[in-house]
């Protein structure tokens, strides 16, 4: 029951996930932190078969760093999500593939654009104002649909993902037990209080 | 369901007089769950060639970013540009390369030929069979509502604005009546001259 949300403001990417652990049907943690910070402008909120989660997500953020390393600049995020696109489209005619589905949320720095990409475990890249993983789609997206504007403030922005997130608290029959969110603005990546 | 309709989308090409035309929509969905609604499926091979690739998303972007490797290495080797037809052949060999894995794109190739300027038009299934058309090719979610709108309004040596109107028409009401295909269109018509390319706005339902 993993929910992966995300929206772009005037000057920001908020990105929120669920902080669930599950094992069937037994919680067996609700303040696991499904995201990872792949660079001073990117955050990566991911789901999806739990082993292969952790293990692409690591994969993912080691290789970036390497690039970071070699060449002494970050992959812009549009680049990135290139990048993690073609691991999973690779992936997906291999022997065993990643079943790992990603939110991409960034600050371009050159363009000083927020940016979002919607990547599933098929390897389908899109590039979104908004979007969201899990079943949270099945209760958000039309929520984001009525109220979402590209030059939202950051107050507004919360706002309406606040919006969303209690939706899928009030409909959704498994509690998400609480919510992990940060943004990403010129200045880098903070945790914000939902 | 089978996984050609998983994301949705469609494409059609069409034959005018020394002119070509190529359509696609811009969905892209999660089985009947609407994702985005700019999502391009044609995308240029040369300045007077363009491929359309309605399928399953991820082999869309994987296939597009093959073509363009393939084709700039073409042109490095050869020190040229592709040709439409020799293009057509190079789409279906790449397909059938994949013949027991196949990637899930119905391709549909549109172009004029450099050398005499005559409109070129082909489609392939998904594991490169070559469907070379006089007239128009349909392929995606649509292809049905489109072989029945194109069957009716396409007719022989149309001149270019004509012909716009004409592939507008047949993908607009195509896709309206199918679920998984619509959500805006983008519409390319390539003359000897030069190359148009209009934004349609659709039904968002």
């Amino acid at each position: 029951m993993e929910s992966q949300l995300a929206l772009t403001g005037k000057d920001y990417t908020l990105i929120v996930s669920d902080t669930n652990a599950a094992m069937s049907i037994i919680r067996m943690k609700d303040d696991e932190d499904k995201m990872k910070q792949l660079g001073e402008h990117l955050v990566m909120a991911y789901n999806g078969e739990a082993g292969d989660t952790i293990q692409f997500a690591e994969y993912v953020e080691r290789n970036l760093r390497l690039h970071s390393l070699r060449h002494d600049i970050e992959l812009q995020p549009k680049a990135s999500a290139s990048w993690i696109r073609r691991q999973l489209a690779d992936s997906l005619r291999s022997r065993k593939p990643y079943a790992v589905n990603l939110l991409l949320g960034g600050w371009d720095v050159p363009k000083g654009t927020p940016e979002l990409y919607w990547i599933d475990y098929l390897g389908t890249l899109a590039h979104v104002p908004y979007a969201c993983h899990g079943y949270a789609a099945f209760f958000a997206t039309s929520t984001f649909d009525r109220y979402h504007r590209p030059d939202m403030s950051l107050e507004e922005g919360l706002e309406l993902m606040k919006r969303a997130t209690n939706e899928v608290e009030k409909r959704l029959i498994v509690n998400p037990g609480g919510w992990k969110a940060r943004i990403i603005t010129q200045d880098g990546v903070r945790e914000v209080i939902l | 369901m089978s996984i050609m309709e998983y994301n949705g989308g469609s494409v059609v090409a069409m034959r005018g007089k020394k002119c070509v035309a190529i359509a696609g929509d811009l969905r892209l969905g999660n089985r009947n769950m609407s994702l985005a609604a700019n999502f391009e499926k044609v995308f240029p091979i040369t300045q007077k060639l363009f491929v359309g690739l309605p399928g399953l998303a991820s082999d869309v972007l994987t296939l597009r970013d093959t073509f363009r490797f393939r084709t700039n290495m073409y042109k490095l080797k050869e020190g040229r540009e592709i040709e439409p037809n020799t293009f057509a052949h190079l789409v279906s060999s790449t397909l059938y390369e994949r013949r027991w894995s196949p990637y899930f794109v119905e391709p549909v190739v549109a172009g004029l030929d450099p050398n005499n300027g005559e409109p070129f038009i082909a489609a392939t299934d998904l594991i490169g069979c070559l469907n070379f058309a006089k007239d128009f090719v349909v392929s995606g979610t649509a292809s049905d509502k489109m072989f029945g709108m194109a069957e009716s309004l396409w007719e022989p040596d149309l001149e270019a604005e004509d012909l716009f109107e004409t592939i507008s028409q047949t993908l607009l009401n195509g896709v309206d009546r199918d679920a998984l295909s619509g959500w805006g269109a983008v519409v390319h018509v390539i003359t000897p001259e030069k190359m148009i390319t209009r934004s349609l706005k659709s039904r968002m339902d």
